[in-house]
C-alpha cells in the first residue's frame, strides 16, 4: 500500500466497436513523479493520458481493467460523480492552447472558471488567485496579464497561461498533451523549464506526452513506450535512453542522430543564386534583403524560427509571392518575380512541395490524376507511356501500383507526402522546394521520407531547397545551411560550419536550445541561461 | 427513420409528377387546348377532373401544365446554378476588382425585387419560354453566387489550387477539376432549394399573366384561369395549386435527405 500513489492504471483495454485502442496497458503514477509517454500518432498516448480520467472519445470504451485515482476507483462511476473528480483531482494542457482558449474571454476569467464554478468568489478574489500563477509562471505584467484576451499575447505566454488554468485547482495529476509542440525551440525551452519546476513545487504527479523522446527524456522520471495501443517498454528514464531493451525503442533513440553531418556529393555549382531580395506583405517587409545560394546537387536547409520569413522567401523564388526587389537567378536565367510571367520551362524546373499534404492534395482526385496532371501538362504524356512513368514514379517514392485509384482519404500521412514527392518529380524539376515537408509527420516517417530525398538527390540529380525549424535535421539532411531571423539571413555556410562555429548570437541561441538526451540538459541549460 | 419515410414519399411523388409531364401526350385523354366538355362540368361528367370555364378538359390541361412547370423549372435552375457557380468560382480564383465587379452586380441584382425586375424584363423582351426560362436563370442565379462565393474562396486558398497555379493551368482546370468537385455536396442542396424556388417563382410569373401564355398553360396558369370559379363553389383551381404544393414539398424533401446525408457526417478521427 503506497500512501503516494496517485494513478495506477492496471491491465486497461479500451475498445471500439471495430478495433482495440489500448491492449493491457498497466502504468502508475507516484506523487512528485513525471511519467512520460511517447510514441506515434495513433499510438495511443492520448487515449492512454485521458483515460487516468475516464474521459473517452465517442465510441471508444474500457473493456477491461481498472483505473485509480487518488484511491478511488473510476471504473462504474456515474457521470456527476466523475465530473467532480475531474474538477477537484485532475487538469490538462493541451497541445494548441490557442485552440484551448475562448477568443471571447478573457484570461483570468477563463484560468480561474474552475474555483469559480466550484465556490462563490468575487471578481477580486479571482484577480488575486490569478495574478499569484501568472507570478509564478513568470509572466510579464502579472497584474494586468489576465485582463489580456487570447489573441493578445504570444503562443508561449498563451501555454503558461494554459498551465496556470490547469494548477489553479490543485490537482493531484496534471496531463501534458505535448505541450510545446506547437512552440519554436527558443520558447519552448522557457515553457519545459515551468512545467518541470511546477511540478515539482506543486508536488503533484504528471502524465508528460510528446512524441520527441529528447524533451520527454528531459521532463520525465520514467518513460512508457507505446506503439499500435500496446506498451513497448516502461522503464526509468536513463535506463531507457542508454539501454533500450526492444528494437522499436532502440530506433527512437538512434532517431536522435548521432551528430554527423551529410556528406556533399554535389559539384560547387550555383544553380540558384538568390541576391538581395525584399518580399512583402502590403506595408510589411516579410523578407530583407536575403541572398542565399543553391549548389548544384545539394541540400540548402533554410532554417529559423516561425515568423522568420522562411517560407516567405521560398515563396517568392517560386513566384508565388513576387519579390519587390533583389534577383532570383536560375543557373544564367533571371527568373521573373511573378509565376505567371515565367517561361513553361521555368515553372517545370522549379517544384514546391508544401508542409501539409491534406491540403496539397485535391481530395476528389485520384493518386493517378494528382500525379498524372504534370505528366500531361509538362510532356505531354497519354496513355501506355503515362502509364508506364506512373509506374516508375511509384517505385521511385516505395509505394505500390496499386495505390494509384486509391484517393488520398484512404492514405497515411506520410503516403500522401510521398505522392505530393512523386507529383513534383513528375515535371523532371531541377529545385526542389520543401517547405517543412517533415514537420506534420511522426519521426520514424519523417526519417524514412529524408532517405527517399538523400536518393533522389542522387538518381535524379536534384537540388533542394529544405525548408524547416528541425535544426537537428538540417544538420543531418543538409550540405549547406541559412538561417533566418526577423525577415534577414543571418549566417549562411557548410552546414558543418554553422553549427560547429556559429557567427551569429542568434544562431548559438537556436543551437542550444535544441533538446538532447543528454542527461541534465535542460537544467544545464537553465544555469546558461541565468 | 422519419426522414427515410419523407425521402421515400418525396421521391415517389416527384418520380410520378415527372412521369405525367414525360407522357403527357400519351395520357391525357383530349388534346389540352381544345373545348370537348361543356363549360364548367363536374369532375366525373364531363372527364376525370370536370371541364374549366371553356369547356376544355382539366386532367389533360393539368398533364401539358406539369410538362411546362417541370421543364422550364429544371432548365432555367440548371443554367442559373451554372452561371452562377461559375461567376463565383472565377471571382473567388481572381479577387481583385473582377471579384468587386461581379459581386456588387450581384448585390443590385438581389436588392431589386425579383418579380418586379423579371416583370420589366419581360415586358421589354418580350414573353417567350425562351425568354421566361432565361430571365429566370438571371435572376436566381445571384443565390448560388451567393452561396457559393465563400466556399470557392476557400477551396482557391487551398494548396491544390495553388499546386495549380504554379503548373500554369488555365481557369477552366480549376472550374472543372480542382474547384468544382469539393463543391457538389453543398451545391447539391443549393440545387434542390432552387428547384423549388424557381417553381414557385414561374408559377407566380404565369398566376400574373407574363408566364406561360395562353392558350398553353403552366400549373401557376392553370390557377389563374380558374380562380373565378373558386367563387362558384368548385375547386378545380385547388387541383393545379396543389400540385406546385406537392412539387415543392417533395423537392425539399429530397434536400433535406440530401443535406443530413453530406453535412451530419459524425467526425470520426
Amino acid at each position: 500500500m503506497s500512501g503516494n500513489r496517485i494513478l495506477s492504471i492496471d491491465n486497461l483495454r479500451v475498445e471500439t466497436r471495430t478495433g482495440v485502442l489500448l491492449d493491457d496497458v498497466s502504468i502508475h503514477v507516484d506523487r512528485g513523479e513525471v511519467l512520460g509517454i511517447i510514441g506515434e500518432s495513433g499510438a495511443g498516448k492520448s487515449t492512454l493520458a485521458l483515460s487516468s480520467i475516464m474521459l473517452f472519445k465517442a465510441g471508444c470504451r474500457p473493456t477491461a481493467g481498472s483505473i485509480t485515482l487518488g484511491g478511488q476507483s473510476l471504473m462504474g462511476l456515474g457521470t456527476a460523480e466523475l465530473e467532480t473528480i475531474r474538477r477537484t483531482k485532475a487538469s490538462y494542457v493541451a497541445q494548441s492552447a490557442a485552440a484551448s482558449f475562448n477568443p471571447f474571454y478573457r484570461l483570468e476569467d477563463q484560468v480561474t472558471e474552475i474555483p469559480a464554478m466550484a465556490q462563490k468568489l468575487t471578481a477580486t478574489q479571482r484577480r488575486r488567485m490569478a495574478i499569484e500563477l501568472f507570478e509564478e509562471l513568470q509572466l510579464p505584467d502579472p497584474e494586468n496579464f489576465g485582463r489580456r484576451y487570447p489573441h493578445q499575447v504570444s503562443g508561449g505566454q498563451l501555454q503558461r497561461a494554459m498551465i496556470a488554468m490547469a494548477l489553479i485547482n490543485q490537482p493531484d495529476l496534471i496531463i501534458f498533451d505535448e505541450p510545446t509542440t506547437a512552440l519554436d525551440v527558443t520558447t519552448q525551452i522557457e515553457v519545459l523549464r515551468l512545467i518541470k519546476k511546477v511540478a515539482s513545487t506543486h508536488n503533484c504527479g504528471a502524465l508528460y506526452i510528446s512524441h520527441d523522446l529528447a524533451v520527454v527524456s528531459q521532463m520525465a522520471d520514467r518513460i512508457v513506450v507505446m506503439r499500435n495501443g500496446k506498451m513497448v517498454e516502461q522503464g526509468p528514464t536513463r535506463q531507457l535512453v542508454d539501454n533500450p531493451q526492444t528494437d522499436y525503442a532502440r530506433r527512437l533513440v538512434a532517431h536522435q542522430g548521432d551528430g554527423s553531418y551529410a556528406t556533399a556529393n554535389g559539384s560547387d555549382k550555383t544553380l540558384l543564386d538568390v541576391r538581395n531580395v525584399d518580399v512583402g506583405y502590403g506595408g510589411v517587409a516579410a523578407v530583407k534583403d536575403a541572398s542565399i545560394k543553391l549548389g548544384s546537387g545539394s541540400v540548402l536547409a533554410l532554417v529559423g524560427e516561425s515568423g522568420s520569413g522562411k517560407t516567405t522567401l521560398a515563396r517568392s523564388i517560386a513566384g508565388l509571392q513576387p519579390a519587390r526587389q533583389g534577383e532570383i537567378r536560375m543557373r544564367d536565367n533571371l527568373l521573373t518575380p511573378l509565376v505567371e510571367r515565367r517561361s513553361f520551362d521555368q515553372r517545370r524546373l522549379v517544384q514546391y512541395i508544401h508542409q501539409l499534404p491534406d491540403l496539397a492534395l485535391n481530395p476528389r482526385q485520384t493518386i493517378r490524376d494528382v500525379i498524372g496532371r504534370p505528366l500531361s501538362y509538362f510532356h505531354r504524356l497519354r496513355g501506355a507511356s503515362a502509364e508506364q512513368r506512373l509506374r516508375e514514379l511509384m517505385e521511385a517514392i516505395e509505394l505500390p501500383a496499386a495505390y494509384l485509384d486509391r484517393y488520398p482519404a484512404s492514405l497515411s500521412g506520410g503516403q500522401k507526402q510521398r505522392v505530393c514527392i512523386a507529383r513534383s518529380l513528375a515535371a523532371k524539376p531541377d529545385i526542389l522546394i520543401c517547405d517543412e515537408i517533415t514537420s506534420a509527420l511522426d519521426p520514424l516517417v519523417e526519417e524514412s521520407i529524408i532517405k527517399l530525398l538523400t536518393r533522389l538527390i542522387k538518381d535524379e540529380g536534384l537540388s533542394i531547397l529544405f525548408i524547416t525549424h528541425n535544426l537537428g535535421l538540417a544538420l543531418r539532411f543538409s550540405h549547406t545551411t541559412a538561417v533566418m531571423q526577423a525577415g534577414r539571413i543571418v549566417e549562411h555556410g557548410d552546414t558543418r560550419a554553422v553549427f560547429e562555429q556559429p557567427q551569429s548570437d542568434y544562431t548559438r541561441s537556436l543551437i542550444q536550445a535544441v533538446p538532447q538526451l543528454r542527461e541534465g540538459w535542460l537544467d544545464g541549460f537553465s544555469a546558461n541561461a541565468a | 427513420m422519419s426522414n427515410k419515410v419523407t425521402l421515400g414519399v418525396s421521391v415517389a411523388v416527384l418520380a410520378t409528377m415527372a412521369a405525367a409531364a414525360i407522357f403527357a401526350p400519351v395520357l391525357a385523354p383530349f388534346p389540352p387546348n381544345e373545348m370537348v366538355h361543356t363549360p364548367f362540368d363536374a369532375p366525373g361528367v364531363g372527364g376525370v377532373l370536370g371541364a374549366d370555364g371553356l369547356g376544355r378538359d382539366m386532367l389533360s390541361r393539368i398533364l401539358y401544365a406539369t410538362r411546362y412547370t417541370f421543364v422550364a423549372t429544371l432548365i432555367a435552375t440548371t443554367l442559373a446554378c451554372m452561371l452562377g457557380v461559375s461567376l463565383a468560382i472565377i471571382a473567388g480564383l481572381s479577387k481583385g476588382w473582377i471579384d468587386i465587379v461581379i459581386g456588387r452586380a450581384v448585390d443590385i441584382l438581389m436588392s431589386i425585387p425579383q418579380i418586379i425586375l423579371a416583370l420589366i424584363i419581360l415586358a421589354i423582351a418580350g414573353v417567350s419560354l425562351t425568354t421566361l426560362i432565361l430571365t429566370m436563370a438571371v435572376l436566381q442565379s445571384s443565390t448560388y453566387y451567393r452561396v457559393t462565393r465563400p466556399i470557392a474562396g476557400d477551396l482557391a486558398a487551398m494548396e491544390y489550387v495553388e499546386v495549380g497555379r504554379l503548373r500554369g493551368e488555365r481557369l477552366h482546370w480549376y472550374l472543372f477539376k480542382e474547384i468544382l468537385p469539393n463543391m457538389v455536396p453543398s451545391l447539391l442542396a443549393q440545387f434542390g432549394l432552387g428547384l423549388s424556388s424557381a417553381a414557385l417563382f414561374i408559377s407566380s410569373l404565369s398566376f400574373l399573366g407574363i408566364g406561360i401564355q395562353p392558350p398553353a398553360a403552366d400549373l401557376g396558369g392553370l390557377v389563374r384561369e380558374n380562380a373565378l370559379a373558386l367563387s362558384t363553389g368548385r375547386l378545380t383551381p385547388l387541383i393545379p395549386a396543389f400540385c406546385i404544393a406537392l412539387f415543392c414539398l417533395s423537392v425539399n424533401g429530397i434536400v433535406d435527405w440530401l443535406v443530413g446525408r453530406f453535412s451530419d457526417k459524425p467526425d470520426v478521427k
